[in-house]
């Protein structure tokens, strides 16, 4: 296998985008990673949507999005695993590269979900989950996570309050980026009193609906160093799945696949967790942040509430999560939330996060931990200056 | 909706069949062609049991429009008394008062309504045991 680089990401404003078509803004992203990689050409392109076909009534967007990129007959594809679409493109990209398939190689993610109303979205959604067995009986996102919280608040005492802080929290590191879509502070007060969607949580415990693309170019180490950028090395890549449905799981207050995809990333590192500085991860809703901490071994079972109310978690914490915002307050266009993880993950390493949400701390190693559905598959990432 | 979508569901959902495997006792609902546990791919035909204990739930608010008009509505996991999970709507029942760890047995009733002229769909759902 060969060392692996990133060397340019590129990101859109995330939000309720009018303006722009799915594929405008894929190729804005697109264009602003080729800009700061300072790359000549692609040697192919994978791109991470969850439901273009759903939400916009588009598909085959291997072919659309070289096209509108300009990148004539080239080798592109896109790729599903609900919202871990994106990480999904990304680990592609680098097994591409690292098996010298490919030289450049972009990975990017785009999600256009503002076209439709919100009845319309719930129901594209959904379709991440077991149609047959869960949503049939009524089960909505929210409402599956909600499941997962009620059992953990059953079986560890994780309280409101804990809730509260991740949305707190995310919100606090998305004021200060520019490109997300609510990049402002919430109060507890706030988060408490906000419209309830599925017991217990409520709208400001999950994450928006979303427009957005987010792209990233891959080579080889002995490419990147020729193009002159910083180099920041994929060291992990994991990837695991586990059962559709919530129901069929031994334990819903853990997320197996996270557990066995950092696993598989921590061994190929060569590393464990202690050895990384900070990780973006997959909080579509408060209590999956909280979970996530705990699953990939960051926190003991029942103690990532516990953390996150402590401020472990925090910009200023022993582990900051999320500094980008999270999906929580940058949004999360699901198909492009891997890969605009990826690119907050290489703007801290680089120390290039915009408007003070620089970690002070010097980080050299990063993680990214993205999901689809209610944890029924997951990618992780490590990263590390080189 | 297309009727086959629903029709060939009906085992499952009208009757509660599951199968049992034949090599480690794995009960898979609905069916599967080959057991997770040990990948033994013969089962035998058994039928769920309709009384278990909810293990979580939720109350939906923002629902999705085949239960726009039911909502508030409680949907819930409950062990049933062979160590089966299922997920369903938790009906006949204020939903402030319920609980973890609450009795429930299943009962069959309407899920969904394809429009006012489309298909019905049935199925089970949780009705507390003190209704």
């Amino acid at each position: 296998m060969r060392d692996v680089a990133v060397v340019g990401v590129g990101i859109t404003k995330f939000g309720e985008i009018w303006e722009k078509s799915l594929r405008d803004i894929y190729v804005e992203a697109a264009l602003a990673a080729i800009d700061d990689a300072g790359v000549d050409h692609l040697d192919s392109m994978t791109v991470g949507c969850m439901t273009g076909g759903l939400f916009i009534g588009q598909e085959h967007l291997g072919s659309l999005l070289a096209d509108y990129l300009g990148q004539k007959n080239l080798a592109a594809s896109r790729v599903e695993s609900a919202c871990a679409s994106g990480g999904l493109a990304f680990r592609n990209a680098f097994i591409e590269v690292a098996s010298g398939m490919s030289d450049i190689v972009m990975a990017g993610g785009v999600e256009k979900m503002t076209d439709i109303g919100g009845d319309g979205a719930t129901y594209a959604l959904a379709a991440a989950a077991d149609q047959e067995y869960e949503v049939f009986n009524g089960a909505t996102f929210p409402g599956l996570y909600a499941l997962m919280a009620v059992a953990h608040m059953e079986k560890y005492g994780t309280t409101r309050d804990m809730l509260s802080a991740v949305a707190v929290k995310n919100h606090h590191n998305g004021s200060m980026n520019p490109y997300a879509q609510y990049p402002f502070k919430v109060t507890k007060e706030g988060v408490e009193s906000s419209v309830m969607v599925a017991s217990p949580l409520r709208i400001l415990d999950c994450s928006p609906i979303t427009d957005g693309a987010a792209a990233v170019i891959l080579t080889t180490v002995d490419i990147a160093k020729k193009l002159g950028k910083p180099i920041i090395k994929i060291i992990g890549s994991g990837h695991a799945t586990d059962m559709i449905a919530l129901h069929s799981r031994d334990d819903i207050t853990t997320l197996k696949a996270t557990t066995v995809a950092a696993e598989k990333a921590f061994k190929m590192a060569n590393k464990t967790i202690k050895d990384v500085d900070f990780a973006e991860v997959h909080d579509c809703f408060t209590i999956a942040e909280i979970i996530v901490t705990e699953s990939m071994g960051l926190f003991a079972p029942g103690k990532g509430g516990e953390a996150a109310l402590k401020g472990e978690t925090s910009l200023e914490g022993s582990f900051p999560i999320n500094t980008s915002g999270g999906l929580k307050s940058k949004g999360h266009p699901v198909g492009a939330t891997g890969a605009a993880q990826i690119v907050e993950v290489v703007k801290q390493l680089r120390g290039e996060a915009e408007n003070g949400r620089q970690l002070k701390t010097n980080p050299k190693v990063g993680m990214a931990q993205n999901m689809g559905g209610s944890g029924g598959s997951t990618l992780v990432h490590i990263l590390e200056v080189d | 909706m297309f009727p086959s979508r629903i029709w060939r569901e009906a085992k499952h959902r009208y009757r509660l069949e599951a199968g049992k495997c034949k090599k480690c006792g794995k009960i898979v609902f609905p069916y599967r062609l080959i057991c997770p546990e040990c990948g033994h791919r013969e089962f035998e035909k058994i039928i769920l049991p309709d009384t278990g204990k909810l293990m979580t739930y939720s109350v939906i608010r923002v629902a999705p429009s085949q239960f726009t008009d039911e909502a508030p509505y409680a949907i819930g996991i409950a062990e049933l008394s062979n160590g089966v999970k299922l997920l369903a709507q938790i009906a006949d029942c204020d939903v402030d008062k319920i609980k973890v760890g609450m009795e429930i047995r299943i009962e069959f009733r309407r899920v969904q309504t394809d429009s006012h002229h489309g298909v019905l769909s049935y199925g089970y759902k949780f009705v507390p045991k003190w209704y």
